[in-house]
């Protein structure tokens, strides 16, 4: 049978080449994102601003009848909402701030989705109440706040891993490169305007996994190869490690989209959001694998050395015995 | 490499087998099969964002505890110091986070203090006691609760909140929910399928909290009206708004938390729904003291903090029971009767987190996930087939006994799945994948570099091993972080991923390591076609 070859054996490409051009581009899309996270925001879903989110399907429509309902909701006095697809065009959510009080008086958020659902129900007949989420303005406070708190400490505790396990400039490179990774992600949120949940910061915490893997990959290689090849310049070396380690990062990357794309097509739709986070979290994080966490090595000044075994205080008085004779 | 001894075949075997039929009973599950009751059935839950239901957080205030520890405290005091005969104390007040009085006669303070200090005991494990006691310009006592007294009364408050809800929600015949303890002043309940929380928001709503205190005659209606207590009595609101409030005298009245039923009942004269209560034998006594000692007398029926109802005491009450009456629907009395019946909230409880999920919801998410991947996995599985030929076949095996094993240890476990424990479950089949590919790739390599075949496959597993674990583990740590910070749905994402991690490692190295050494042995090949 012949086998299918995405990648031709011993290939040669000078990726290192690039760096400077591509690693400008990268801080620029960087700076960019957070441009975008800072002026247009995310779009907070109420796990982390607080309010209520009532989901609503509309059963026989193609597509829901948002403009309609945002007078309806509009008029019953409870403040304008916020109304968003999410998965098929016919089925939405509707955010609404908590009314003002009801921190004391948890009855009058109950209220207030009771009167929702009541007169969309009434206005469309095929609408299904999906599901209703009140989060008052403390526990979401917190959410936030947790959130912020696990991505933090994922990234230093991964980066601190890889420094244990290789060299630091090793783990800064691979800190570098999820860093960009998971703020590229963010700045396709802030243009999407897609909902940003709890579930969207699982999905960036499993990139910070995922996205790693290929770091490691490639770093276990450069070093490899710096034992192996003690004499050759880093820019040939990094080459030389990216080119070997190519149709793995090719292959791997295209399973993980195959799965994704499965997802994205045949998927829950609650989960869209969570699914589009991850596909472009693997897009970049191939990338950045090999021009964010490679180049820095160089201005890093790793050099073949830092992987020689150091000598124990018992070699060296081996080795002084033996000069000695 | 090649040597697989065979017990080390049979364990390998013994372990994938178990993991495997332990997933049984979650597939017939979905299937809609039934699986017979006398064997175990390890099935996985469904977290309430995919079988709908309800999640409420409720949360109680701390400084509600405190400021009922000083009031318990005043009463203590007065009886103390009552009982000890000659002892007057003035200018009691409970306000401003600390009890306050003065002593009367300044030579009698050592006495005070010395009769007060048995009221306090030690809390915390250093040594502190649940109260500071002040002097403060020679005869006013302050008396301040201190901040380890009031941390182990909220613990206590909140175990017996736990025990509340729970026999509330029992009552209420739910199935299966669940409550946790979060945090020190938190409680979970879950309630799968229960799509309306009304009536369950408005019993854990309920304080149950039934006073019977005589109401003061003497107060002007006048002065009642602008909220002017007499000295001794507090102003308490009609639940009815309608009717105003009224004066009711602040000591000497009874708790109604000694009871041994209560029971929703139509009135026997009006015919409107009331609540029947029966008191035990020590409630009973005080009830028929107070009823006895205060003949012709109103006194006011009062729940959290507002009058129901107001009667006049006819004639002494001494069978141990009495009606409620207080503008009752059917649906309301029994609500309070439940309340009733389960005993009073030591803390008032607010909701402060509401999810509910509809089950169709649930039920759509389930099918397209199912959807998805059988879609991915099948075609990831051809994509691997047309790259590594022989070798994806086994990496394409231990794909699906992965599959397998990661349903069956999430039934053992007894996880949860959740929505985006789906998508986890799906991202783990191609993340395993990876190293298999790893593997297959450095296998490769290593022939171009000349290497004999099974050399080349005992290199290709021994190099690629350390990308693999090191992949792994910073996995596991993301995973850790998002348990330990997650929530709900992110917390059965985050178990899915690490079971998955462990699963994948072991199907995708050790399995396919174990297949291709057999094979080897067996065709002995000159030449790997990869």
């Amino acid at each position: 049978m012949k086998l299918l070859k995405l990648i031709p054996d011993n290939t040669n490409i000078h990726f290192l080449k690039w760096r400077l051009p591509f690693y400008i581009i990268s801080l620029l899309l960087m700076a960019g994102s957070l441009t975008l996270v800072a002026t247009r925001g995310l779009n907070l879903g109420v796990d982390f601003v607080g309010g209520q989110m009532i989901r609503v399907t509309f059963e026989r429509s193609a597509e829901a009848p948002v403009a309609q309902l945002r007078g309806e909701v509009d008029k019953l006095g409870y403040g304008e909402p916020i109304i968003q697809r999410y998965g098929k065009p016919n089925e939405i959510s509707i955010r609404m701030k908590l009314p003002e009080g009801s921190d004391h008086d948890p009855a009058l958020s109950d209220k207030m989705a009771r009167t929702i659902t009541a007169a969309i129900k009434t206005a469309h007949a095929d609408a299904r109440i999906d599901g209703v989420d009140s989060v008052s303005g403390k526990v979401s406070k917190e959410l936030g706040w947790d959130a912020f708190k696990a991505l933090g400490f994922a990234a230093l505790a991964v980066a601190a891993y890889i420094w244990i396990r290789f060299e630091w400039q090793f783990g800064i490179g691979a800190l570098f490169a999820l860093v960009h990774d998971v703020v590229l992600t963010l700045g396709m949120f802030a243009i999407t305007q897609m909902e940003f949940d709890l579930n969207i910061v699982a999905a960036l915490l499993t990139l910070i996994g995922y996205s790693l893997n290929d770091t490691i990959v490639v770093y276990d290689r450069i070093r490899e190869n710096m034992k192996k090849y003690r004499k050759m310049p880093m820019p040939e070396l990094l080459d030389l490690s990216v080119n070997e380690t190519l149709a793995r990062t090719i292959v791997t990357s295209l399973s993980m989209l195959i799965t994704l794309v499965a997802l994205l097509l045949f998927g829950p739709d609650v989960i869209f959001g969570f699914t589009a986070a991850i596909t472009l979290g693997i897009f970049v994080g191939t990338y950045s694998s090999i021009y964010m966490a490679a180049p820095i090595l160089i201005w890093l000044k790793v050099n073949p050395k830092s992987f020689i075994p150091t000598e124990s205080a018992l070699e060296k008085q081996e080795r002084l015995a033996r000069e000695r004779g | 490499m090649l040597d697989f001894p065979r017990w080390k075949v049979l364990w390998l075997w013994a372990l994938t087998i178990v993991g495997m039929l332990a997933a049984v009973p979650s597939l017939t599950a979905t299937a809609g099969l039934n699986w017979p009751s006398v064997l175990p059935e390890p099935k996985i839950n469904l977290g309430l964002d995919l079988a709908g239901g309800s999640h409420i957080l409720l949360e109680a205030d701390p400084s509600q505890v405190r400021q009922q520890r000083i009031e318990a405290m005043e009463e203590s005091v007065r009886n103390k110091l009552r009982q000890s005969g000659d002892i007057r104390i003035s200018d009691i007040s409970n306000r401003d986070g600390a009890l306050t009085f003065v002593v009367a006669d300044p030579t009698k303070v050592d006495a005070v203090r010395e009769a007060v200090l048995p009221l306090t005991s030690g809390a915390g494990l250093t040594g502190q006691r649940d109260w500071k006691i002040d002097v403060v310009d020679g005869n006013r006592f302050v008396l301040t609760p201190s901040q380890e007294g009031i941390d182990q009364a909220v613990t206590q408050a909140m175990d017996t909140a736990v025990e509340v809800v729970r026999k509330r929600i029992d009552a209420l015949g739910t199935k299966e929910p669940t409550i946790i303890r979060q945090g020190a002043n938190r409680i979970v309940v879950q309630v799968p399928g229960l799509q309306d929380p009304q009536a369950l928001k408005n019993l854990l709503g309920q304080t149950a909290k039934l006073e019977f205190k005589l109401v003061d005659t003497s107060a002007l209606p006048s002065d009642v009206a602008r909220g002017i207590a007499p000295p001794g009595s507090e102003i308490v609101p009609y639940q009815d708004p309608k009717l105003g409030a009224i004066a009711v005298k602040r000591l000497g009245g009874i708790r109604g938390d000694q009871l041994t039923n209560a029971q929703q009942t139509n009135s026997q004269q009006t015919n409107e729904p009331v609540v029947n209560i029966t008191f035990n034998s020590d409630g009973g006594e005080k009830f028929a003291k107070l009823t006895t000692q205060n003949v012709n007398k109103p006194f006011a029926i009062i729940l959290d903090g507002k009058v129901l109802s107001a009667p006049n005491i006819n004639e002494p009450i001494l069978g141990g029971s009495a009606v409620i009456s207080g503008r009752f629907t059917t649906e309301s009395a029994n609500q309070l009767a439940i309340a009733l019946r389960s005993g009073a909230l030591p803390v008032d409880l607010k909701v402060v987190e509401e999810r509910t999920v509809g089950p169709d919801l649930g039920a759509d998410s389930i099918r397209k996930g199912m959807i998805a991947m059988l879609v991915g996995t099948g075609a990831l599985m051809a994509f691997i087939l047309i790259t590594y030929g022989r070798f994806g076949v086994y990496a394409n095996l231990a794909l699906v006994v992965n599959v397998l094993m990661i349903l069956g240890i999430m039934g053992i476990v007894g996880t949860t799945l959740t929505l985006p424990g789906i998508a986890g479950f799906v991202l783990t089949i191609g993340a395993a994948v990876d190293a298999n590919v790893l593997i297959n790739e450095r296998i490769r390599e290593e022939r171009h570099r000349g290497r004999r075949v099974v050399q080349a496959v005992e290199m290709g597993y021994k190099e690629a091993s350390r990308a693999i674990f090191d992949a792994n583990i910073t996995n596991v740590i993301a995973a850790v972080l998002m348990f330990a910070f997650g929530t709900g749905p992110v917390r059965g994402f985050a178990v899915v991923l690490m079971i998955g991690i462990v699963t994948s490692v072991f199907t995708a190295v050790t399995m396919t390591r174990m297949w291709v050494a057999q094979w080897l042995r067996r065709a002995r090949p000159s030449e790997l076609s990869l």
